[in-house]
């Protein structure tokens, strides 16, 4: 019998102590609630609602409408658009980032922590503002575009078309791409590389067959954390793109704003959440957990 | 294994190489010459010659820091020479980068790649190679079985024990029948069964394959088992190469003497061509080859000396008298140390020899041969 009872007591203590973290955690928990879990249920409930002809979301008569409706060809163009620049914002800062973490890697512990601190001192100031000095560095006669000019580049007149997006994005998301493949190639035991070229591979074939393979992790999770908020983006296609060709994020603010259609914008909206969170998912399940 | 060592006989022979190997032809597999290495203002190795002949097991053994890793990694081609010059089977091999030349490494970690298995890991010089396909696995089947790890061939390094990941490390580099095989403390990381165990394989498969061997260790029992020659180092210098014997029997420098095994130090003068003068005074018949009044030492290992009764020492046998101060019993062998009034030695009598114990504080008297004495300078 005195098993059991020791049993029973350490059954009480744990509830005491699981209600003692519940009443700790309480207040984010409703603040969790109130903005974000609640929000996301109406943008979730607003997507199978009905939009009135006067531009009203009716709560009433659920249906898929609004789902069927991303078949559209206005729609599709905008999603592959949204695409195809958050693929390109990624490959250009994979291509920049690589060598770059491959280099920082490779420096002593001190001159590679001052690298990853000039990595991470854009952050230091508002993303907004940068995008905005972006901007004043693009226009016609900007340092850019005088620039570009001068060295004879062409034409470096980029403000407002879908170059100035990329390169806003590549801009404000290089460091998520850097950092997590600093963190896979610092990793890299060295001496698997000298391995590699005692048994004949050239510098090459030692990058391709074992660095490459090893710092894999930290591809996919640079990549990931930049597609994601590429794809979603507002501020930057909305400050250099200047909204010309509609990407996913400003077609949803319109959708809410001007176009008065409530449920078209929600069902972008939980298509574009859906897609980040298989990013996520994919991250998570890559070892991202080690950023 | 030893099957499968005839095996591996019959393999090489078959090789192009095969006249490197005949056994009255003694060639130079690797030579050293005036190489030196410098990391800055450290001088890793310091202007050091050697020869190595094809297929011997040679030893490179010394301290840690002593350059004897450095010196490998620069065979292997992992290190550049700062000076001097490196040839391969008479082919210089200068500046040529590792992939070039034609010797592989067991590395101290292995160095095996985690995301690939066994066969992928032995298999990647051929594959480098551009070895075909149906040879490469025909081969990876031998390696694999020649270090008796069959049926792992597709658990990843992370899946072996120590001893196994040491096995596929030699594996990896014996597929690929290089003309030198370099091998970096590969014992190391094994427990003290395993590697006596590993010892023994090792120098079985190097008879047996007559590849060359370049081994690195600071472990000294280690290079006097499985060595056909040691070269001590020390602080960059290369200080003796001689066979196991000859380094432990006649040392020429304190260092030596002092890192292989136990010995006695007795201070001297050099006084007049083959004869020195002991502290105590004592003469000694010992050519030196050194001038007179050079300052020596002569060592003489505590086995090569005896302890008699006081004044009962045979004639012919240099004799010094002193006391003893202990005594440590070791079950085949009895430890005296006795107090000479200049100095202590160390005799080591064995048990069956020992005759009767003596105690701290008999008065004895300490003789040896003056021809298993070596003379040593600083």
């Amino acid at each position: 019998m005195p098993a059991v009872a020791t049993q029973g007591l350490e059954h009480q203590a744990e509830r005491a102590k699981s209600r003692q973290g519940f009443l700790l955690g309480l207040p984010a928990i409703v603040y969790l609630l109130v903005f974000f879990v609640i929000p996301l249920g109406i943008v979730i409930a607003y997507s199978f609602a009905t939009r009135t002809r006067s531009g009203r979301t009716e709560l009433n008569d659920w249906n898929v409408e609004a789902y069927r409706r991303l078949g559209e060809d206005v729609v599709r163009a905008v999603a592959f658009r949204s695409l195809w620049i958050a693929v390109l914002t990624t490959v250009v800062c994979l291509v920049l980032a690589y060598p770059l973490a491959y280099f920082i890697s490779t420096r002593s512990p001190a001159v590679r922590n001052m690298m990853l601190v000039g990595v991470m001192i854009p952050f230091w100031s508002n993303f907004l503002i940068r995008t905005y000095a972006w901007r004043v560095l693009l226009d016609s006669d900007g340092l850019f575009t005088q620039m570009v000019s001068a060295v004879g580049l062409g034409d470096g007149r980029i403000l407002f078309t879908s170059n100035a997006v990329i390169l806003g994005l590549v801009y404000g998301y290089l460091p998520f791409m850097v950092l997590p493949l600093y963190a896979s190639i610092e990793r890299i035991d060295w001496s698997l590389v000298e391995g590699a070229r005692d048994l004949y591979a050239s510098g090459w074939m030692a990058f391709r067959r074992v660095v490459w393979p090893l710092s894999r992790p930290g591809v996919i999770a640079g990549s990931i954390l930049v597609f994601v908020p590429s794809f979603g983006a507002f501020v930057t296609p909305a400050i250099l793109g200047g909204n010309k060709k509609g990407l996913m994020g400003s077609y949803i603010v319109d959708q809410f704003l001007d176009a008065r259609n409530g449920p078209l914008g929600a069902s972008l909206s939980v298509v574009v959440l859906g897609v980040m969170l298989v990013g996520t998912l994919i991250y998570f399940r890559q070892g991202g957990r080690t950023l | 294994m030893r099957a499968l060592v005839a095996c591996v006989k019959i393999c090489y022979e078959g090789t192009t190489r095969g006249n490197h190997h005949t056994m009255d032809e003694a060639t130079i597999a690797v030579e050293l010459q005036g190489v030196t290495k410098r990391f800055g203002d450290v001088v890793a190795v310091d202007n050091i010659d050697l020869t190595i002949t094809d297929g011997e097991f040679f030893s490179l053994l010394g301290p840690s820091g002593c350059g004897k890793t450095t010196t490998l990694r620069m065979i292997a081609g992992l290190e550049l020479p700062t000076r001097g010059s490196l040839s391969i089977h008479g082919e210089e091999m200068g500046l040529r980068p590792p992939n070039r030349r034609p010797v592989n490494t067991v590395f101290q970690s292995y160095a095996l790649f985690p995301h690939m298995n066994v066969r992928a890991n032995i298999g990647f010089g051929l594959e480098m190679r551009k070895v075909v396909r149906d040879e490469r696995s025909d081969l990876i089947d031998w390696a694999i079985d020649l270090v008796e790890m069959g049926g792992m061939g597709h658990r990843k390094p992370g899946q072996l024990s120590g001893g196994q990941q040491q096995r596929v490390a030699l594996a990896r580099a014996l597929v690929n029948r290089p003309e030198v095989l370099l091998l970096d403390e590969p014992l190391g990381a094994l427990d003290l069964k395993l590697r006596q165990q590993m010892q023994i394989e090792l120098k079985n498969l190097q008879r047996e394959v007559g590849i060359t061997f370049v081994y690195v260790t600071h472990d000294q029992e280690e290079a006097v088992t499985m060595s056909d020659r040691i070269g001590v180092m020390h602080e960059g210098r290369l200080l003796q190469i001689d066979t196991p014997e000859a380094i432990y029997e006649r040392p020429t420098t304190r260092f030596v003497a002092d890192f292989i095994g136990r010995t006695n130090f007795l201070e001297a003068t050099v006084a007049s061509g083959d004869e020195i003068v002991l502290a105590n005074g004592d003469r000694l018949r010992v050519s030196t080859g050194h001038a007179d009044g050079t300052t020596i030492a002569v060592t003489v290992r505590p086995e090569r000396l005896t302890v008699h009764n006081r004044d009962h020492a045979p004639d012919g046998r240099h004799r010094l008298d002193g006391i003893v101060d202990s005594v440590v019993y070791l079950g085949n062998a009895v430890i005296y140390s006795v107090s000479i009034d200049w100095m202590h030695l160390e005799v080591r009598c064995p048990a069956s020899l020992a005759g009767e114990r003596r105690g701290p504080g008999d008065e004895v008297t300490v003789s040896f041969d003056a021809g298993h004495t070596s003379v040593v300078v600083g």
